[in-house]
Formats: C-alpha cells, sequence, structure tokens
C-alpha cells in the first residue's frame, strides 16, 4: 500500500511537470504578448518604451529562464505579478477561490442529492415509462449548455420577479444568498447531476442481477430494504468516482455560468486572464486546475479501499 | 470480441427479420430514442447541406433598419441587433457546429488510435511515454485545454477544430490501449504471428478492425461534447470569430442584455445548440446498446 502511494505521488509530479512545460510553451506560443496588446492600444510605439516594458516584465530573456524563474517562484509561494492589475498574482487568485469554491460545493451537493435518488428510481423501475422519462431527463441534462441554462434561468428571473440577481459578496438576506449561490450552482449542477444519474442506474443495474440480492430477496428482506440496504451500499462505488472526477472538472461548467451570472469567481477570471494573455494569472490558475484534478483522481482511488475492503493496492 | 453482431442482437430479442431494410426497422422499432436521435442528427446534417437553399436571407447581411425585429412571417426567428435573419444564422451555424463537430472528433480519433495502438501493441518504452503523455492531457479539463489552445492558435474555425481535438486523444487513445492488450493474448493473433505475418499488418489488419466497435461507440459519445465545447469556447469570444453565425457566439452577443428585451436571441440559438447534442446522445446511446452489450444498462 505505502509503495502503490509512493508511486502515485511521484507520478503525480511528473504529471504536473508536463503540464508546467506545456502550458509554458502554449502561452509563449502566442502570437503577441501583453506589451503588443498595450501598445496597440496606444496606438504610436516606440521601440524603447517598449524593449523598456518588455525587460521590466522579464519577456525579453529566453524562454527556459522565463520558465525556471516562474517555478523557482511557484516553490517559493512567490507567483509573480499579474501584468495587468501590477498587483502579486497571489493576492489576485486568492480572494476569487472561496466564491468558486462555494459554487462548486453547492453544485455537487445539488449533483448528489438529485442524482442518487433519481438514479436508484430509475434503475428500480427499469423498463418502465418512469424510466424513459428519467432517461430523457439526463440526457438533456448532458446536451443542454450550462451557460443557456443560465441564460434561461435569468430570463425566468425577469419574467418572475422583474429582475435578475446581482452578485454581492456579502449577501443580507437568506433569499438573496440562495438566488446568488443556489440559482447558478444549479445552472452547473444540472449537467453532472445528470451524469451520476446514469451512472448510478448502470451500477444499480448490474448489482440488482446478482444472486445476494436474490438471496435478500428469498429471505423476506423489505423492497427498500433491498434497494437501499444491498443494492445502493455495493453500487455506490463508480458514484464515488464520478462526483470525485466531475468535482474537478466542474471548473469548465463554472467558466460560461460565472460569466452568464457576472459573478466574480476565479473560473471567470481565468478566461478574462487569457483575453488579457496575462500569463502569470494563466499559468498558476491552470496549475491550480491541474493540482486540483490529480488530486482528486488521487483521493478517489484511496476512497475506493476505504469503502470497498476486497481492494488492496499492491505494487 | 466487441464486434458488430446484428443477428445475435435480433436472436435474443426474438425478430425474425434478417436482411436488409426489415432488420434496420426491426433495430429502430427495438430503439426508439436511438431513432429519434437519428432524425435530429439527419435534419442537422440536412440544415448544414442545403443551407443556402433552405432559407430565404444571407446570413451576413447587414440590415440596421430591420435591426431587432421580433419573430415574424417574414423572418421566423427575428432579427439580431445588426438586422441579420436569426433563422437563416441558425440554419448556417449547423455548418460550424457540424464542421467542428466531425473534423475535431476525427483528428482526435486518428491520433488517438494511432498512439492507443502503438501503445498496446508495443508496450515497454512507448506506452510508458505514451501513458505520461495522456496522464498529463487528461489532467486538465476539457475545455480549460480547449481555451488555451484557442488562445495559442488563434481564433478560426481550423484552429477551434485542433483546440478541440487535442483533449479528445487520451480518452480514445486509453480504450484503444486496453483493447489492444485484451487482444493481443487471443489465439487468432498468435496464429498471425506464426505464420510469418508482419507486426504492423498484424497490429492494422487483425487489431485494429477488432476495435473499431468502442471506437464507434466513443466517437459518437465524443461528437456532442465537441459540439457543446465549440459553443463554449464562441460563447466565451475564444472561438469562431464574427462574423460567422457560429451558435456559441451568437449567444454571447445576446446574453445578459438581450434576456430583458429580446428573448428570441437568447431561445433560439440555446436550442439548436440542445437539440443537435440531444439528437447525437441518443443516438450514441443506442448504438452503445447495439454494438456494445456488455454496457446495455
Amino acid at each position: 500500500m505505502l509503495a502503490y502511494i509512493v508511486r502515485r505521488l511521484f507520478l503525480m509530479v511528473v504529471t504536473l511537470f508536463g503540464i508546467s512545460v506545456i502550458i509554458f510553451v502554449l502561452l509563449r506560443i502566442v502570437p503577441g504578448n501583453i506589451v503588443d496588446i498595450l501598445f496597440a492600444a496606444a496606438g504610436y510605439v516606440d521601440p524603447a518604451d517598449k524593449a523598456n516594458l518588455e525587460r521590466e516584465l522579464g519577456l525579453d530573456q529566453p524562454i527556459v529562464v522565463q520558465y525556471l524563474h516562474w517555478i523557482a517562484g511557484l516553490l517559493r509561494g512567490d507567483l509573480g505579478y499579474s501584468y495587468v492589475s501590477e498587483k502579486p498574482a497571489l493576492d489576485e487568485i486568492l480572494p476569487r477561490i472561496p466564491i468558486t469554491a462555494r459554487l462548486a460545493g453547492l453544485a455537487l451537493l445539488f449533483s448528489a442529492s438529485i442524482g442518487i435518488p433519481l438514479g436508484v428510481i430509475s434503475a428500480v423501475k427499469q423498463g418502465t415509462r418512469l424510466d424513459y422519462a428519467l432517461r430523457v431527463l439526463s440526457l438533456s441534462g448532458l446536451s443542454l449548455p450550462s451557460f443557456w441554462l443560465g441564460l434561461l434561468i435569468l430570463m425566468a428571473s425577469v419574467a418572475l420577479f422583474g429582475t435578475m440577481p446581482i452578485f454581492n459578496p456579502e449577501p443580507k438576506t437568506w433569499t438573496e444568498a440562495i438566488a446568488i449561490y443556489c440559482v447558478p450552482a444549479m445552472a452547473v449542477g444540472f449537467r453532472s447531476a445528470a451524469l451520476t444519474m446514469r451512472i448510478t442506474r448502470s451500477s444499480m443495474l448490474e448489482i440488482l442481477r446478482q444472486d445476494f440480492i436474490r438471496t435478500a430477496r428469498a429471505k423476506g428482506a423489505s423492497e427498500a430494504s433491498v434497494n437501499f440496504h444491498h443494492a445502493l451500499k455495493n453500487a455506490i462505488l463508480p458514484v464515488i468516482t464520478v462526483i470525485g472526477i466531475e468535482a474537478a472538472f466542474l471548473i469548465g461548467g463554472l467558466i460560461v455560468t460565472e460569466t452568464v451570472f457576472n459573478i466574480p469567481g476565479v473560473a471567470r477570471f481565468l478566461v478574462e486572464a487569457i483575453r488579457w494573455r496575462d500569463y502569470p494569472i494563466v499559468q498558476n490558475l491552470v496549475m491550480m486546475i491541474a493540482v486540483v484534478v490529480v488530486l482528486a483522481n488521487f483521493t478517489v482511488d484511496m476512497l475506493y479501499a476505504v469503502f470497498d475492503p476486497r481492494i488492496r493496492y499492491t505494487d | 470480441m466487441a464486434a458488430i453482431n446484428y443477428d445475435s442482437e435480433l436472436k435474443r430479442a426474438g425478430a425474425n427479420a434478417t436482411h436488409g431494410w426489415r432488420r434496420l426497422a426491426f433495430l429502430a422499432q427495438r430503439h426508439m430514442l436511438g431513432t429519434i436521435g437519428l432524425f435530429f442528427m439527419l435534419l442537422f446534417v440536412w440544415a448544414a447541406a442545403f443551407a443556402d437553399l433552405i432559407c430565404r436571407y444571407d446570413p451576413l447581411s447587414v440590415d440596421s433598419a430591420h435591426a431587432l425585429l421580433h419573430p415574424d412571417a417574414r423572418h421566423w426567428m427575428g432579427t439580431d441587433s445588426f438586422g441579420r435573419d436569426v433563422w437563416s444564422r441558425i440554419i448556417h451555424g449547423a455548418r460550424i457546429s457540424l464542421a467542428v463537430g466531425i473534423g475535431s472528433t476525427a483528428l482526435g480519433s486518428l491520433f488517438g488510435v494511432s498512439i492507443g495502438l502503438a501503445s498496446g501493441y508495443l508496450s515497454g518504452w512507448v506506452d510508458l511515454v505514451f501513458q505520461r503523455v495522456t496522464d498529463i492531457l487528461q489532467a486538465l479539463p476539457l475545455l480549460v485545454l480547449a481555451l488555451i489552445m484557442t488562445a495559442a492558435l488563434g481564433p478560426s474555425l481550423p484552429n477551434v477544430i485542433i483546440a478541440i481535438a487535442i483533449p479528445l486523444i487520451p480518452t480514445v487513445a486509453r480504450v484503444i490501449r486496453a483493447n489492444t492488450l485484451a487482444l493481443r493474448e487471443l489465439p487468432f493473433i498468435e496464429a498471425a504471428k506464426s505464420i510469418g505475418m508482419s507486426e504492423t499488418r498484424i497490429a492494422l489488419r487483425h487489431i485494429l478492425p477488432n476495435t473499431l466497435a468502442p471506437l464507434i461507440v466513443l466517437a459518437t459519445a465524443q461528437l456532442g461534447s465537441t459540439i457543446l465545447t465549440e459553443a463554449s469556447l464562441s460563447f466565451l469570444g475564444l472561438g469562431i470569430p464574427e462574423p460567422f453565425p457560429s451558435w456559441g457566439r451568437m449567444l454571447s452577443e445576446s446574453a445578459a442584455e438581450y434576456v430583458r428585451t429580446a428573448p428570441w436571441l437568447v431561445i433560439f440559438p440555446g436550442l439548436a445548440i440542445s437539440l443537435a447534442v440531444f439528437g447525437t446522445n441518443l443516438f450514441g446511446d443506442a448504438l452503445r446498446d447495439i454494438l456494445d452489450p456488455r454496457q446495455r444498462g
């Protein structure tokens, strides 16, 4: 087990190193840097001014030096300075994280609390009209772009209340908090709820076919006990995987939803930074996302061993 | 292996139809949802193919005198802020979605299959290197990687196709590799080796065709997510540039501000994206049930 964990940790470092190289190179093959953008807006370009600014930002140095500079900083906890605001990148990123984390947490909560029960119902009622309706619903959840769902919600809000929710970092009332956090979280979580439901359904169906379920029924266990106590308990493992991996991949939905609802979270900040070619922000944010994904994968694998005593990692 | 076997599928269902159209009609009836999905897909392809014949108006022609018109008999879906006909832009937008969907899925599959086949069949250091590369690519969500790629390559149709194709590669490579590893141990491969067939020929003639079924299932599933990703990229303003009528782009122009004043600019493009993706998802599900019965839900 220990050897397995050590090996996994080593591979995580290799993966993160690979990502850092790819992101760094990709951002620098982009034609035009921040200096070009700033000067294009100004109209007139004095080459000496441009060279000065490039030197100040370290853009005149060889790419390898720039990379080493970044990594050395990362290891010291120094993420560099944002090109746009000229503030430390860390101060720009940190305050935005709680907003996005809250949205992501609520979205996951929504997807588990909707997706798992509906998946169980769908599996238990396999082949009925209810099952069909739920399957179509879950497929539609995977087909609706979350930004469109967000726009539809805004439209409904205008039609019902005559107004749109405007983001306020410190909501004063409960209703305001719900409007600001829960509604966008539902727009993000709808997709993962659909995914959770599909996985729960197919995993439940797999388990319900097995002998021990027949045994449970034969000894006279109630339907509810069979479905929840015997079946769901054994079917939950793949569901945990999906929720765990979705936790990291929610960022895609968060990017567009934060844009629609005008929420100043870290996901929308990534898009803004990409538009502005704000390298320090983009590369650090992408590294952060990669760390979250890699850790989520690792945690899911470890949870497997906890939830299923038959699984023991040996290597 | 998961080869296409309609006969066993039909016998299992107790059907007598064994030929041509009757067999097809039977499968269509058995997989109602898949048939509906196929219908949406054909509608989508039809719109893309005959866009010029279907629409009366040019999707790009600006007419400020007729800006933001409500849907009526002349403009079925109204007009946008430049006076362009929304119906015509949506029909022409099918071309972009289809081009990106098919283009990036095909490109991703091509590279994914090559890598997966090489990785699974050759093993050793080739496998090790490819495994690490797929690990790296899989550590970033599809949209994030596609965003960085389009930012690096610049916004244009071919670049968007490449940007969306690259994140698809690892998934395809993983599936093909796993299949190749399983196939490699089977007796017919051993037989091929024993009669002195070359490694390349075994890989291409014996292993590759046997990985087709899972590949088709995976590619159909990916088709929907590529269309969604293009829409998201364009919505964020980093996908297909103006004035091309991309569905996602149409929503970014009309976002929040038109929610109040011109809801038709929000409803119709989103509906187009959803129906196209919904159709491919429904069809993909049915196809998976038929081609890969082990995963049947």
